[in-house]
């Protein structure tokens, strides 16, 4: 299992779990974590699953694809730090992993 | 006809059998389900074109879950449908959203929408999906006292930014084509996005670089963190950059985020709602008003599933209780369009 820890913008701490192979977004969801909406259900087509990614982890969640990048321009108070959480795919090497949701998904 | 035999105009609202709201795949094959039980429909749609979610956000995505085609784009979904349910002539309304909807005293239904297109109706189906797609709205703090009047998501009248001082906020072709006809007439324009890189087509990118170069729109990259107002005037907005925080002066904001989907007017119509979605009964998919009935993602029953192929089921049942209110006593006959010459001859195959 992958351990993850969403941290919400008023500083709550909720850690979960997954299996490797499920999205980030889709821990979240499976999680009820808060402030992760995902309208559209992991197409990469909407923007309202934004996280940031903690600095100590942006180099392995990797950067985001042009797709991704054009995506987060609908996105609000987009940071060098922030992701699409539909588009990270969790391994054993995000175990640990930490992110902040974002204030406001739009 | 009139008197010198010319056709008029129908003035008031349209009669019809039926009014679907909705145009996604599920409010598509709805026309296709009605029409071979004979029950003629118009359909409206928020959005300029047909196939909602599919064709909105996500027309070049495959779709694995439609029986019989392994594999569809959102895009080849709608225009199959709209091939499909073609033999049975459906008005469609685009750009359109209904508003208002009421029962008449005759039973019937009294729809209009936004545009002021008025609809008398026997049934309505309402296959909204998620809701009303709508521009996105930065959440910044203050912003409702502004939008409508400093703020806006749409330009209607082109005339009310001259002499203005326009931010553009957005990196696609909605902010790059405003960006373009706006400058002309506008006192000043500041285009803002994130980057330096838009998603716009190449020539309106190159277009509005040059109006840079010449110093006739000012480019800005970074975001919104503040506006500046009195009541409904916009005076100014914060803006920050990588190099730090700047105050411009802004007499009207045009953001362009994209679309998100709200429940909008549905609200509003007098029927028993749950978390924002429509009850309705698994026999005949009616929803607490008789007449009224709702089918796809905006209903929700015991088991229900957001599918595709769920709402495809539910227009057919729907289908059968529809005609029944628009031809009351006649017997209804089940028939398969493999072998009923009745309705291959609706679909033009016979």
């Amino acid at each position: 299992m992958v351990k993850i820890t969403f941290i919400q913008p008023d500083g709550a701490e909720q850690v979960v779990e997954a299996e490797p192979g499920v999205t980030l977004m889709e821990s979240a969801k499976l999680n009820d974590v808060p402030g992760i909406d995902a309208e559209c259900g992991g197409a990469c087509a909407c923007a309202t699953c934004h996280v940031y990614v903690d600095d100590a982890w942006r180099e392995k969640t990797g950067t985001p694809s042009q797709m991704e990048e054009d995506m987060l321009d609908f996105a609000f108070d987009v940071r060098e730090s922030s992701r699409l959480s539909c588009q990270i795919k969790l391994t054993p090497d995000l175990d640990g992993l930490v992110v902040r949701v974002p204030a406001k998904q739009f | 006809m009139s008197l010198d035999g010319n056709v008029v105009e129908p003035t008031g609202p349209i009669e019809t059998d039926a009014v679907i709201v909705g145009a996604g795949p599920v409010g598509l094959f709805a026309v296709f389900e009605l029409g071979l039980l004979d029950v003629k429909a118009h359909v409206v749609d928020i959005l300029d074109k047909p196939g909602g979610q599919c064709a909105e956000l996500y027309p070049e995505k495959p779709i694995y879950d439609i029986p019989a085609l392994p594999s569809v784009s959102g895009q080849e979904l709608v225009d199959r449908l709209m091939q499909q349910i073609q033999p049975f002539g459906p008005t469609f309304h685009f750009g359109e959203r209904v508003d208002v909807l009421e029962r008449l005293a005759d039973e019937r239904f009294r729809l209009k929408t936004d545009a002021g297109t008025e609809f008398i109706a026997k049934v309505v189906v309402i296959a909204a999906g998620g809701g009303s797609f709508t521009p996105k709205r930065p959440p910044l703090e203050g912003i409702e006292a502004f939008e409508g009047s400093s703020v806006l998501y749409s330009v209607r009248r082109m005339e009310a930014l001259r002499d203005k001082a326009v931010l553009i906020v957005g990196g696609g072709d909605s902010a790059l084509d405003w960006t373009l006809n706006l400058q002309p007439i506008a006192k000043s324009l500041t285009l803002l996005h994130r980057r330096d890189d838009f998603r716009a087509a190449p020539h309106s990118v190159s277009k509005m670089r040059e109006l840079v170069e010449t110093g006739d729109v000012r480019l800005m990259i970074g975001q919104v963190s503040a506006l500046q107002g009195s009541g409904d005037k916009l005076e100014g907005a914060i803006i920050k950059t990588k190099d730090g925080e700047e105050r411009i002066d802004v007499d009207v904001m045009l953001p362009f985020f994209g679309l998100t989907m709200k429940l909008g007017p549905v609200a509003n119509w007098g029927l028993a709602l749950h978390e924002n979605l429509i009850p309705v009964d698994t026999e005949k998919f009616e929803t607490s008003e008789k007449g009224i009935f709702a089918v796809g993602d905006i209903n929700t029953y015991p088991g229900k599933l957001k599918l595709i192929l769920s709402g495809f089921h539910e227009v057919a049942l729907m289908a059968q209780q529809a005609a029944r209110y628009v031809y009351p006593g006649k017997k209804m006959m089940f028939q398969y369009t493999t072998s009923s010459s009745s309705l291959q001859k609706k679909l033009g195959v016979s």
